[in-house]
């Protein structure tokens, strides 16, 4: 049982004086697999791996990590894992270099094999030339990959990684995706959280949804997008017409509607010939489109498909952005 | 590239958590010593990096002395010359004043995420907070180094033989890692590193109010009986009476009794406020 699973959390809760943010949560990863905690800002994440590396404790429920209770076996979870966060966990008046040994020190090697330790990660993670620098000069997405080259010193069998691209361009993101996949090879268990669906699908072999405090959804990213539309049609109509008349030809296949825009949105695999299909379908005559887009299932559109509602957390702002959208829909 | 992952891995005996295997095989009081030097080492490097706050501590007590001695030295009777009777104390606010720093180095550390990556290293409190204050130990040596260099040059004399010197740096070394271990402490306390920075002034006014640079007798007589039983004062005239001569009664000890109450007092409020500040922040 416990061999199989690295991470293993049964009815997790947690809160901060009034405010709950952990409401029975039950998440497991096996060994050497990739799991996505998916969910939005104020969701949880973060609580729940804070909680997983020890840092914080639960009030209620259990957690096991690399085998090891995360409260009775604190120090043997500590010794197998590493924490790579949202703010870069590095002193930026240290090189690269002088980051990395400290932390290998601190792990526990000695000075030589610290050396050692330190160059072979620069080396991986493309900071030979940065490595004397110090790293309050390296851009966002150098800190980045310094943060996780940090988190791997101690050569860990189980990694949390919370929020890993956030903030970052689209260009050291994919760099860091290619980290992670390859970190996944290797035969650790990585963790991460995200509020990317498709960070989610392009890097874990399950996805675990987290809105509120608990799960409300998890599986392969095959199974959860078969549940979500993962990409759909956004058609733009020409007049009031047109619209009606596509509306009530698509009927339940319409996933997404603004007739204000005189929009409306289908599931689709992006592939010419269904989309070729579907536009003659709607518009037999070929004048009623204006214009049409393919669009990626955001986060939102996620939740809205397994749960039925907008996510739970997030500020004010996201809210009432929610309300508002909520509002066009109740239009239909 | 997977490989040098699992290179470093398989270069330690195979998989699993070899990370802990070693640190049990090396034992945990080995360890923790290590963690306090690395911990030790880190933290001087990052004082003598912040250029800034290095100047700050190293300029502004000589400029105070330089101040006291030809602005205010002056006018001020002290019975001997003002530069003798103001060294002893510049040198004591010099300490204060770098010691005091330690709180916003531990707010920017409590702060940040560093904390977070080394307690899931494993690394204890005493082992952060104990690299601040060695830190803070060498930088007030530092400082002391160039206030004493400048004060030989404008005329200080001091009469002390090798004992009393290393009398000096025992009464000094003792209160810079008491006062800085309550600045440890203040900086856990505080919310930020703006908000521990207000203590740093507390600290430097303190000596104001003691007989740091006027004799005690000639202030209000309200406010000598705080600057006679306040913790500076005793520490200042240790200091005095090793450097020029003169009897110091019972102020060596009564300053030993401050820093060492001190000392116990911070600890034990830094041990509470560092479990405290690490298992309860409230970030979802």
């Amino acid at each position: 049982m416990a061999q199989t699973l690295a991470i293993e959390a049964r009815g997790l809760g947690k809160s901060y004086g009034r405010l709950g943010v952990l409401a029975g949560l039950d998440i497991s990863a096996e060994r050497g697999s990739v799991l996505a905690l998916l969910g939005p800002n104020g969701a949880g994440k973060t609580t729940t791996v804070r909680i997983l590396a020890t840092l914080i404790a639960a009030d209620a429920g259990t957690a096991r990590v690399a085998g090891f209770d995360v409260v009775s076996q604190r120090r043997a979870v500590r010794a197998s894992i590493s924490l790579a966060g949202q703010s870069a966990a590095l002193d930026g008046l240290q090189s690269g270099a002088e980051n990395l040994r400290m932390i290998a020190r601190l792990a526990g090697l000695d000075r030589r094999r610290a050396r050692a330790r330190a160059d072979q990660l620069l080396e991986r993670f493309d900071l030979v030339d940065a490595g004397g620098r110090r790293v309050a000069t390296y851009s966002g997405g150098m800190r980045r990959r310094l943060d996780l080259a940090a988190s791997l010193v101690g050569a860990p069998s189980v990694i949390f990684l919370d929020e890993p691209t956030n903030g970052l361009d689209p260009r050291s993101r994919q760099a860091l995706w290619e980290v992670v996949g390859e970190l996944a090879e290797s035969g650790v268990t990585v963790l991460l959280t995200t509020q990317y669906l498709e960070e989610a699908d392009r890097l874990a072999d399950r996805i675990a949804v987290i809105d509120g405090g608990r799960i409300v959804a998890e599986g392969s990213p095959a199974t959860l997008k078969r549940r979500v539309a993962d990409q759909r049609l956004e058609i733009v109509f020409a007049d009031p017409a047109s619209f009606a008349r596509a509306a009530g030809a698509l009927g339940p296949r319409v996933v997404r509607s603004e007739p204000a825009r005189r929009l409306l949105a289908v599931a689709t695999d992006g592939r010419a010939p269904a989309v070729r299909g579907l536009l003659d379908e709607v518009d037999p005559g070929r004048r009623g489109i204006d214009r049409f887009s393919i669009e990626t299932a955001t986060l939102d559109d996620v939740f809205l498909a397994l749960t039925g509602r907008r996510p739970d957390g997030g500020g004010i702002g996201t809210r009432q952005l929610h309300t508002t959208q909520s509002k066009e829909v109740l239009h239909v | 590239m997977s490989e040098s992952i699992a290179l470093g891995r398989r270069a330690r005996g195979g998989g699993g958590p070899a990370v802990g295997r070693r640190r049990h095989w090396r034992g945990r009081g080995r360890g923790r010593l290590d963690n306090c030097l690395v911990m030790s080492a880190r933290c001087t490097r990052l004082s003598s990096r912040n250029i800034e706050a290095l100047i700050t501590s190293l300029m502004l007590p000589v400029a105070l002395m330089l101040m006291f001695v030809y602005l205010f030295g002056g006018a001020i009777d002290t019975g001997t010359t003002y530069v003798t009777y103001v060294v002893p104390g510049v040198i004591l606010l010099c300490a204060g004043f770098g010691s005091a720093t330690t709180a916003v180095t531990v707010s920017q550390d409590m702060t940040g995420g560093i904390v977070d990556r080394l307690r899931s290293l494993d690394v204890g409190g005493a082992a952060v907070l104990g690299g601040h204050v060695a830190a803070s130990l060498a930088r007030n040596a530092a400082s002391t180094v160039l206030v004493l260099g400048v004060a030989l040059l404008i005329g200080f004399h001091p009469t002390a033989g090798p004992l009393a010197w290393l009398g000096v740096i025992g009464i000094l070394a003792l209160f810079v890692i008491s006062i800085s271990a309550l600045s440890a402490a203040i900086g856990l306390l505080a919310g930020s590193p703006e908000a521990a920075n207000g203590f740093t002034f507390f600290v430097m006014f303190l000596p104001y109010a003691s007989s740091a640079f006027v004799p005690v007798s000639t202030m209000p007589s309200w406010l000598q009986g705080f600057a006679r039983h306040q913790p500076i004062t005793p520490v200042i005239e240790t200091l005095r009476s090793l450097l020029v001569g003169g009897s110091a009664g019972s102020d060596p000890w009564q300053a030993v009794a401050w820093c060492v109450a001190i000392l116990v007092g911070s600890v034990g409020l830094a041990g509470v406020a560092f479990t405290r500040r690490t298992t309860q922040s409230s970030s979802a």
